[in-house]
């Protein structure tokens, strides 16, 4: 398995939502990519956005900015 | 073969809607069903094809684009959703049972209190009785864009004022329309748009949607896989996934992208003056035969075809010859593919006092040439010899 490490995990209430974030990041150049949502955050199913948690200020600089459907943000060991 | 019904479906599809559904099926897995290069791939090409119909349709949230099979099962979805035991709504004559079935079953179950807008001899909206229709508990207008049986084409900005000034909600059912002419839901001020893929917008078989333009509590009416909240014992309540339960038509959904892509090439203006330079073709050669009588307003193809605004149908009959023999004698002595019958439309039939005759209906594609118009007028004119 990969080493763990901090991580900032975006996760969505629709897969709609998490391929719009995709496309929202990739336009704006910010790092990250869809994984399945970690158990750390939830046992459900789903995708979320992952970044290394050093770019967190870019998703929130994202968020604030473009307004995007998502559900939680958060600083995750994974 | 000579197919001129493509009001029932449009029968030549673009290469590259063919191509896009040999590529999803041998590409893509299952949308939001993991995260896997083929599952995303797919996620990816729906999204896309959400904001490909969202922009189309000038609506401006993707989520809001909600696949169905067809447009009856989006309006079945957006009907039986929305109103309840003693509501009111005001439709038209022109609707497809698509519209009237579900509205008669609710008057039936739900007490549901309906009213149709009438319509003049050449099919034109009586446009003065939606006013005159609203009670209290009046809660929407539905409306067909575009009669399949006429091609009239409903004023919709007009109606959208009564609506917007009265608080209702303007429900249009694009069957017809959707892929012929422009339509933009803001501008129009349409609050729920229900399309079907198939038809002139060259999709396959299987496909449909609503698009919302305005947040707009549907009820669900199936619940199941979602991809995601698996634990929630509900429906996840957020759109699409709301009205979305179960595997997506993926296949389908790559084609209806592609022939928006087609449309959006070509350009939708480009096809609908091809599609009325074909129709006036076909006026002008058959309207001096005796006994024809057309259903629409004849003077709009005096006009030259840029500036015709209709539908891209011809419905016709030639007195004393049922409308079920003229398409038989078409389809098996001429091999031309056309319409016969009641178009699922009862009420425009009665309208127009052809609930005995039926119609002819010719429908027109941008794929149509002016040899196999030339070749109809030819069978048409052999017929009623």
């Amino acid at each position: 398995m990969r080493e763990k490490s901090w991580k900032y995990i975006v996760t969505f209430h629709t897969t709609t939502a998490a391929m719009a974030f995709e496309k929202l990041c990739e336009a704006k150049a910010v790092p990250g990519r869809l994984i399945p949502v970690p158990k750390e955050i939830s046992s459900g199913c789903g995708l979320a956005w992952c970044v290394d948690f050093e770019s967190a200020n870019l998703i929130d600089d994202l968020i604030r900015e473009e307004n995007p459907s998502y559900n939680s943000a958060d600083k995750v060991w994974h | 073969m000579i197919y001129l019904d493509n009001a029932a479906t449009t029968f030549k599809k673009p290469v590259n809607v063919i191509e896009a559904i040999n590529h999803a099926l041998t590409s893509y897995g299952n949308s939001g069903r993991g995260a896997h290069k083929a599952s995303l791939d797919s996620g990816r090409m729906i999204y896309e094809t959400r904001e490909k119909i969202s922009s189309f349709f000038g609506s401006s949230d993707p989520s809001k684009v909600i696949f169905t099979s067809n447009a009856t099962e989006g309006l079945n979805i957006v009907l039986f959703g929305l109103f309840k035991s003693g509501d009111h709504v005001i439709s038209t004559v022109t609707e497809h049972n698509s519209v009237l079935r579900p509205l008669y079953k609710m008057e039936k179950e739900r007490g549901l209190s309906l009213d149709f807008v009438g319509i003049d001899e050449c099919g034109r909206l009586k446009y003065n009785e939606f006013e005159e229709y609203i009670r209290p508990n009046t809660r929407a207008i539905v409306v067909n864009h575009i009669s399949n049986v006429s091609g009239e084409i409903a004023d919709i900005e007009y109606i959208s004022k009564i609506a917007g000034a009265n608080n209702l909600y303007l429900i249009v059912d694009a069957s017809q329309s959707a892929g012929s002419i422009d339509i933009d839901m803001e501008k129009m001020g349409i609050d729920i748009l229900c399309f079907t893929g198939h038809k002139a917008l060259f999709g396959p078989g299987g496909t449909g949607g609503i698009v919302l333009n305005k947040d707009i509590i549907i009820d669900t009416f199936k619940v199941g896989g979602s991809g995601v909240q698996s634990f929630n014992k509900e429906q996840p309540g957020e759109y699409p996934t709301r009205l979305e339960a179960g595997t997506l038509n993926i296949m389908g959904i790559a084609g209806l992208g592609a022939g928006i892509d087609f449309i959006n090439e070509v350009g939708i203006k480009n096809i609908h003056k091809k599609e009325m330079y074909l129709l006036k073709r076909l006026y002008e050669g058959t309207v001096d035969i005796e006994g024809i009588r057309y259903y629409m307003d004849c003077d709009e193809l005096k006009k030259p075809s840029e500036n015709i605004w209709h539908g891209s149908i011809l419905s016709m009959n030639i007195e004393g010859i049922h409308s079920g023999d003229f398409a038989d004698c078409l389809g098996q002595d001429y091999d031309i593919a056309t319409r016969a019958g009641a178009h699922c439309a009862p009420l425009i039939h009665e309208a127009f006092k052809t609930k005995e005759t039926g119609m002819v209906r010719f429908s027109f594609s941008y794929f149509n040439t002016e040899e196999e118009i030339d070749t109809a007028i030819k069978a048409i004119k052999e017929i009623v010899k």
